[in-house]
C-alpha cells in the first residue's frame, strides 16, 4: 500500500478507508429474518449449526432497521408484495436484496396459473443476487451470499462516481 | 353406508321434502335444499341418535359454467363415531346459504374461506370478510369464469412474462 507499507509492526495493516469500509460492510452483512414460504425452511437450515452463516459474518436481525440484506425467501403473493415494499423501504441504506428460489425469481410453480403470485420480486424492488432452485440447497444460498459479499467488496462508497 | 340411510330417514321424518331424492343406491352423501339448513344443522347436532358435534370441513365446489355452485359439509360425531357429508347446491348469480357459524363455532373461518374463494354469502354469519386474499381483491378466484387480473395495486400480474419460452 504505497510508501506506508512495511513501516509498521506485522499486526498493523494499512489500506484505503474506502476499501476498509466496503470490506467491513461485506463481512458483517446482517440479514433480515423473514421467510415467505417453503424456501424459508432452507434459509433457517443455512443459518443453523451445520451450515452456520455466522462464520461468514451474517446473522439474522428481527427488525428491518437493523438489517443490511433482505433475503426474499419464498413465494411473494400479491398480498405480501405490498408488505415487502414497506419492509424494504424501512431498511437503512446501504441495503441489498437476495432473491431466493424460483418463486422469488420468476413466480416459480405459480408462474402460469397463479392468480395471486407476483411473477418475480424484481418487479417491485431491485435485486442484487438471484439464487435458483426450488428450494435452493443451503450450499447454493451460501454461494449467493458469497457472491453478494464480492459485490459489496468491490464497492467504493467514498469515491465520487464519475 | 348405513349411517347415510339412517340420517336421511331421520331427516325425512322430521323435515319432509328437504332431502333431495337420488337414484344412486350407494351415495356417501346427502343432498338437501338450502332453505331450512339452519334448523337442520341445529337438529343434527343435538339429536341423540346423530350428535354431529364436530364440523370438520366446509368446501365450495364450482360444478361448471352451466351448473351452479355447491357447498359441501363434512361432519363427524365424536360421541357416536360416525361421519357424514351433506351437499347443498346454490345458484351462480347471487349465491347465498344460511350460515351455521353459530351452531358449530369451527365453521366460522371455513365459511369465510368459501366466501373468499367462491363469493357464496353465508346469511347470518357475524363476520363475513375475506379470509386469505387482501380485502380490496376483486372477484372470486376459484370460480370457473374467473379472469386473472392484469394489474393489482400497480403491480403487474402477467400471464407470461416477456422473454419466457
Ligand atoms: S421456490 Fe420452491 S421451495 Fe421456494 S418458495 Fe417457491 S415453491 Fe417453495
Amino acid at each position: 500500500m504505497g510508501f506506508l507499507e512495511d513501516r509498521f509492526d506485522d499486526n498493523i495493516i494499512t489500506a484505503k478507508l474506502d476499501q476498509i469500509l466496503s470490506w467491513a460492510r461485506s463481512t458483517s452483512a446482517w440479514y433480515f429474518q423473514f421467510g415467505l414460504a417453503c424456501c424459508a425452511i432452507e434459509m433457517m437450515a443455512t443459518a443453523a449449526s451445520r451450515h452456520d452463516l455466522e462464520r461468514i459474518g451474517m446473522m439474522p436481525r428481527s427488525s428491518p432497521r437493523q438489517a443490511d440484506v433482505m433475503i426474499v425467501a419464498g413465494t411473494v403473493t400479491l398480498k405480501m408484495a405490498t408488505r415487502v415494499i414497506k419492509l424494504y423501504d424501512q431498511m437503512a441504506d446501504p441495503k441489498y436484496v437476495i432473491s431466493m428460489g424460483s418463486c422469488a425469481n420468476s413466480g416459480g410453480p405459480y408462474s402460469r396459473q397463479g392468480y395471486h403470485v407476483l411473477k418475480g420480486v424484481d418487479q417491485i424492488i431491485p435485486v442484487d443476487v438471484y439464487v435458483p432452485g426450488c428450494p435452493p440447497r443451503p450450499e447454493s444460498l451460501i454461494e449467493g451470499l458469497l457472491k453478494l459479499q464480492d459485490k459489496i467488496r468491490k464497492e467504493r462508497p467514498l469515491t465520487k462516481k464519475k | 353406508m348405513i349411517i347415510n340411510q339412517k340420517v336421511s330417514d331421520i331427516l325425512k321424518a322430521k323435515f319432509p321434502g328437504v332431502v333431495i331424492p337420488s337414484e344412486e343406491q350407494h351415495n356417501d352423501y346427502i343432498q338437501i335444499y338450502p332453505e331450512k339448513w339452519n334448523e337442520i344443522a341445529k337438529f343434527i347436532k343435538t339429536e341423540s341418535e346423530l350428535k354431529f358435534d364436530s364440523c370438520q370441513c366446509i368446501t365450495g365446489v364450482d360444478l361448471g359454467i352451466e351448473e351452479g355452485l355447491e357447498v359441501r359439509y363434512n361432519f363427524h360425531s365424536m360421541k357416536l363415531k360416525h361421519k357424514i357429508e351433506i351437499r347443498i347446491a346454490v345458484e351462480r348469480k347471487k349465491p347465498s346459504i344460511p350460515s351455521v357459524e353459530q351452531v358449530w363455532r369451527g365453521a366460522d373461518w371455513l365459511e369465510r374461506e368459501v366466501y373468499d374463494m367462491y363469493g357464496i354469502r353465508f346469511k347470518g354469519h357475524r363476520d363475513l370478510r375475506r379470509m386469505l386474499l387482501p380485502d380490496d381483491w376483486k372477484g372470486w378466484p376459484l370460480r370457473k369464469d374467473y379472469k386473472t387480473p392484469k394489474i393489482y395495486n400497480g403491480m403487474k400480474v402477467p400471464k407470461v412474462r416477456k422473454g419466457w419460452d
